[in-house]
């Protein structure tokens, strides 16, 4: 059980982080237009903050790890997204306003929105790696399957938004749907039964 | 699929092309690789072309007549600049898009007391527009280049406001979502004196037509619906003017219309009030703005 919550609260984040990418070039766009330089300073948010928050998790998972602490790093990535819904609008006027030069106004618009959220499903692969791991010598295969899991999951998250689902739903719409899938596998990980922490 | 189908479109047109002896005699005057696409000046005989499209399969920007400069080749410039029968006489103009500059350099001479402004986000469209469309140094045309939403926020602060606005952003393979939003068609609208007209040359066609109709409705109650290979759509801030003040608008611009090669009266019947849309449609906004999604599988 604590194997496959690992694995798919890995897979999820994984979709969760991209969907939200995607969404975010939506947010900047009325502010700051939708060029390269805009996707290039969500990017460059994106990547950073994913690499704070490998650093971060790899650290948390180096005391007492547990699928539990798992699917909480997972909660508090959705709620993070939370003050994107209802002031996004806001926060981007009023950096366009100090900012006038839309690249540095995107990326800091980008920084303000993006990086918390991310820094914490950033978290969630080195800690997953660290529950999954039996062993020293299959530790290269089990962090493999997690990178395909995840990474797939971005796959899945990418073609998804901007395919499907940014035609069926309002951008503000798919960030809730995300954020309660977020929590009801954050609540599985923290309900799981018994002793949950790792060997 | 639809870009195999285009692949296979081009193949036989080149095949076409080989047994027609080359009638066509396209000649690639310039290209270039920008920040958003690629930019070609093409020239079949007489007329020259901006492009964004190799051979320019799909939609030409703007052409030229190179020995009649000031012919109007196209139609939906022609659409557009009979904007004038609803404002006669603006004062201040703000254009978004500039392609080959056809539009500005015409306005410039039928409204020579205007200012206007023009934003375009491509830095080598504007290059190109002022070394083959002698845009040359226009002093009346001020070219800022800058996103057309980002530039109209920035006017909106500025308190600054417009007799006419034209929106020709679009095109047959991309428009930029963010400029077709109720959000942004009011802030276009904020931007607008009173009586204030807007005219956009628009490429929707199946179902982004119905939403783009209820888009515009939504923020301009009324407005003309001009419809050839292009639609425009033509409203104001303000009410419209009844049949008989278009007739006689019209009629001021006859001649100096005649000078482009466009005939005002030709133009007169294309003002439709018609709903002929689906009411029902979703209307776009910052929300919800797939409009290229929506535009997919169009005739």
């Amino acid at each position: 059980m604590q194997l496959i919550l690992s694995y798919l609260i890995a897979g999820w984040s994984g979709f969760f982080v991209m969907a939200v990418e995607l969404l975010g070039g939506r947010l900047l766009a009325p502010t700051f237009g939708s060029s390269i330089y805009v996707w290039g300073a969500i990017i460059t948010v994106f990547m950073l903050a994913l690499s704070i928050g490998y650093l971060a998790g790899g650290r948390l998972s180096m005391n007492a790890p547990s699928v539990r602490k798992l699917g909480l790093i997972l909660i508090v990535a959705a709620l993070t997204v939370l003050p994107l819904l209802l002031f996004a609008v806001p926060l981007l006027d009023a950096v366009a306003n100090a900012i006038p030069d839309p690249r540095f106004g995107s990326l800091v618009g980008a920084t303000v929105l993006f990086f918390i959220p991310t820094v914490f499903s950033g978290m969630i692969s080195p800690y997953a790696v660290r529950l999954i791991v039996p062993d020293r010598s299959s530790s290269g295969r089990h962090a493999g399957q997690l990178y395909f899991v995840s990474t797939f999951g971005s796959a899945a998250g990418t073609l998804l938004t901007s395919f499907y689902l940014v035609l069926l739903m309002e951008v503000n719409h798919i960030l809730l749907a995300l954020m309660a899938i977020s929590g009801v596998i954050g609540a599985a990980a923290c309900l799981v039964r018994g002793e949950a922490n790792a060997q | 699929m639809r870009s195999s189908w285009q692949a296979l479109l081009l193949l036989v047109a080149g095949l076409l092309a080989a047994q027609g002896a080359s009638a066509d005699n396209m000649k690639l005057l310039h290209s270039e690789r920008s920040l958003y696409r690629e930019v070609l000046v093409y020239e079949t005989g007489d007329v020259r072309c901006i492009c964004f499209t190799r051979f320019c399969r799909i939609g030409r920007q703007t052409c030229q007549d190179v020995k009649h400069p000031d012919r109007i080749v196209m139609n939906y410039p022609q659409m557009m600049l009979s904007s004038l029968f609803v404002k006669p006489e603006p004062k201040s103009v703000l254009i978004i898009g500039l392609g080959g500059g056809t539009i500005p350099r015409a306005l410039h001479e039928l409204a020579p007391e205007a200012r206007i402004d023009v934003v375009e986000i491509d830095p080598a469209v504007v290059k190109v527009a002022r070394r083959y469309f002698d845009l040359g140094d226009n002093s009346a045309l001020n070219v800022i280049e800058a996103d057309g939403r980002v530039q109209v926020k920035r006017a909106l602060r500025e308190q600054r406001s417009y007799d006419l606005i034209m929106l020709d952003a679009f095109d047959h393979e991309y428009i930029p979502e963010h400029l077709l939003t109720q959000e942004f068609l009011q802030e276009v609208k904020a931007l607008l004196a009173p009586g204030g007209v807007l005219a956009a040359n628009t490429f929707s066609s199946s179902r982004l037509y119905d939403h783009e109709s209820t888009t515009y409705a939504s923020v301009f109650p009324e407005f003309f619906n001009l419809k050839k290979e292009n639609r425009v759509i033509i409203a104001a801030n303000g009410p419209l003017p009844n049949a008989d003040q278009l007739r006689a608008n019209s009629q001021r611009f006859e001649k100096a219309f005649n000078s482009f090669g466009i005939s005002a009266n030709k133009l007169l019947p294309l003002f439709s009030r018609k709903q002929d849309w689906e009411r029902g449609a979703r209307i776009l906004t910052d929300q919800y703005s797939p409009a290229n999604l929506l535009n997919l599988g169009k005739n």
